[in-house]
């Protein structure tokens, strides 16, 4: 099978150095960055910590060197979803598109260019430390499943997942992914913009009762705009936020929005709590706190 | 007549400058330099306004002759320290207390007996050195009684300070004006805290969902739920001088900001947490301010 990845920055390259490493897969990966795609071309895609290998695959940023490809994984930030799938249309006209982002609204973006859209929830986590390569932090579990607005087939999740679990990147096909993509986003919506507007570490927001208490807040209102959905969460996000709090997990890392702020790059806000209360919205679910977060976060990006 | 300032930042500076045309003025400052450089220069004032004014200046309390009229013009962090200076001297004086937020009034009160007076000032300046101060708005100062100290005390100080060139009313009952003013820079000092904004159009501005003038208006709005349960009819709409204010041209830079940018002590215990605790008092329902409270507290710790 053909695999197109659509943005190969951290976690794309995960899935394309991975996925390179099957007989069976043909991966090409879809980027702006040509010095990132020179690299990949020249010396292959490099990952090295939790996992150390080499992928030999077909980097581009000119959409027409693209294949007809099966499959589709977009991995860009949320903000460049829309503009790179239309990039792409013309490879992945047949394909089933997964996202394996963050936050939530990108399946709904994709299902405006492509017909047959997979929902994804990733766990791997990275860095890009130099072009062609890239350091892989955290391994974790993928959750697929067909997106409800423009399902595809099972049987392609099912191919995917198959894919992905053999190339070492352990991958779950599942009827319904909206519970771990909505544990995810709330984790991300309550802790990430806390952190980037206090310039605190995970672990030191968690430890401040005050500020979990304003975390917990965060989660309900998440929580009850799942509910109305019909959404059953695969697990508490509060249990993962206190998990992440330990000092042997992830106390002194600094949520990837507090590294954006720092650096004064676009944030994924709009995606996370933004995407919150726009659901909320819909489904009649007052979400005031995290409209109150939103619309902090977006200010300080104002401010650059 | 004789007067004394108690702390030379821009506000203590404009007073001291323009009350020293009228009246002996002493000033009592934190640093001898500043208390040296004053008694050698003399208190230079330009802007809206432009002459220079003879000061007796120092920094130690011992070194200060009595005075009828004392003015405690230091930061809302600087009152403590500034009232423990006076503990034990000055029986005549009458104390006036001009701080943002609420409690300054308590905090002199526990270290003396004397009559005080309560000020919220709208005025405001820019300190370009230690010697000379820019009077930039000639907005008005408020005065009014705080508990037994009779109205026609404080009528007399308003005119001293009418007299001296400034703007200032007396009003039998301040705290319509001290509120509006609270509901104000509770909101519009956190919200610049916390973004990094300019007090600018952002502020007003309610056309798209994220954007911060819902923010700014819903926390306006529960102020003012906060001071209706407090029995406080506001003097002013805080709304309606934030949208004023952010007309002007040149965006103000709040002193919250200006304080979270130098990572020094910011006003948020007598600004947010004033208004956070009357809440807590009348039993009335603060979420977005205690938010930003927690948030802005945070951010201090997040100093060190």
């Amino acid at each position: 099978m053909k695999v197109c990845v659509v943005g190969c920055g951290a976690v794309g390259s995960l899935f394309a150095a991975n996925l390179a490493q099957l007989d069976d897969v043909e991966v090409w990966a879809y980027d702006l960055a040509q010095d990132h795609v020179d690299a990949v071309n020249r010396d292959g895609l490099h990952l090295s910590g939790a996992g150390d290998l080499v992928g030999r695959l077909r980097a581009t940023s000119d959409p027409a060197e693209l294949p007809e490809c099966d499959f589709g994984i977009v991995a860009t930030k949320a903000m460049h979803t829309g503009p790179a799938v239309a990039a792409v249309t013309g490879a992945l006209s047949n394909a089933s598109v997964a996202s394996v982002q963050n936050g939530i609204g990108n399946e709904e973006t994709i299902a405006g260019h492509v017909q047959r859209v997979i929902r994804g929830t990733t766990f791997p986590a990275g860095k890009l430390l130099a072009p062609g390569h890239v350091q892989w932090d955290v391994k974790g579990d993928t959750t697929l499943g067909p997106f409800e607005g423009s399902p595809a087939p099972m049987e392609d999740v099912e191919l995917l997942a198959d894919a992905c679990t053999r190339a070492g990147m352990p991958t779950h096909a599942v009827a319904d992914a909206r519970g771990p993509q909505w544990r995810k986003v709330i984790f991300n919506a309550s802790t990430n913009p806390v952190g980037a507007l206090t310039g605190l570490t995970h672990g030191r927001v968690c430890e401040d009762p005050e500020l979990r208490r304003l975390v917990s807040e965060l989660v309900n209102e998440g929580k009850a705009v799942a509910t109305a959905q019909g959404i059953e969460l695969d697990a508490d996000p509060e249990e993962l936020i206190d998990h992440a709090a330990r000092p042997e997990v992830a106390y002194d890392h600094k949520a990837s929005m507090l590294q954006d702020v720092e650096a004064r790059r676009p944030t994924e806000i709009d995606y996370l709590n933004g995407g919150i209360a726009r659901f909320g919205d819909e489904h009649g679910v007052p979400t005031p706190m995290n409209r109150a977060i939103w619309a902090l976060v977006k200010g300080l990006e104002r401010s650059w | 007549m004789r007067t004394c300032v108690v702390g030379a930042g821009s506000i203590g500076s404009l007073y001291a400058a323009h009350l020293a045309t009228v009246t002996d003025v002493l000033v009592l400052t934190r640093r001898e330099e500043h208390a040296r450089v004053l008694n050698e220069e003399g208190l230079r004032v330009t802007g809206r306004h432009d002459f220079t004014a003879r000061v007796t200046a120092a920094a130690d309390p011992r070194d200060l002759p009595d005075f009828e009229l004392g003015i405690v013009a230091t930061k809302a962090t600087g009152v403590e320290s500034a009232a423990e200076s006076l503990t034990g001297r000055f029986p005549g004086a009458t104390i006036m207390t001009v701080q943002n937020g609420l409690g300054a009034e308590e905090i002199v009160g526990r270290h003396g007996d004397w009559p005080l007076v309560s000020g919220v000032t709208f005025m405001s300046g820019t300190k370009h050195s230690d010697t000379h101060v820019e009077y930039i708005l000639d907005t008005p100062t408020w005065i009014g009684p705080y508990r037994e100290t009779p109205f026609a005390r404080v009528q007399e100080i308003a005119a001293l300070l009418v007299d001296s060139g400034l703007k200032a009313e007396a009003l039998p009952d301040l705290r319509p004006a001290q509120w509006s003013k609270l509901i104000f820079n509770a909101t519009v000092n956190g919200v610049a805290a916390l973004t990094g904004l300019n007090h600018d159009p952002h502020f007003a501005a309610e056309r798209e969902p994220s954007d911060l003038g819902h923010l700014v208006h819903d926390l306006v709005d529960e102020g003012k739920r906060v001071a209706a349960a407090a029995g406080v009819e506001l003097h002013d709409d805080p709304w309606e001088m934030n949208v004023l204010a952010t007309k002007r041209g040149s965006a103000h830079y709040p002193s919250m900001l200006e304080d979270v940018d130098a990572r020094r002590p910011t006003e948020v215990e007598l600004i947010n947490g004033a208004l956070v605790r009357e809440a807590e008092r009348c039993g009335v329902e603060a979420p977005l301010h205690t938010a930003l409270y927690r948030l802005v507290k945070a951010r201090e710790a997040s100093y060190s």
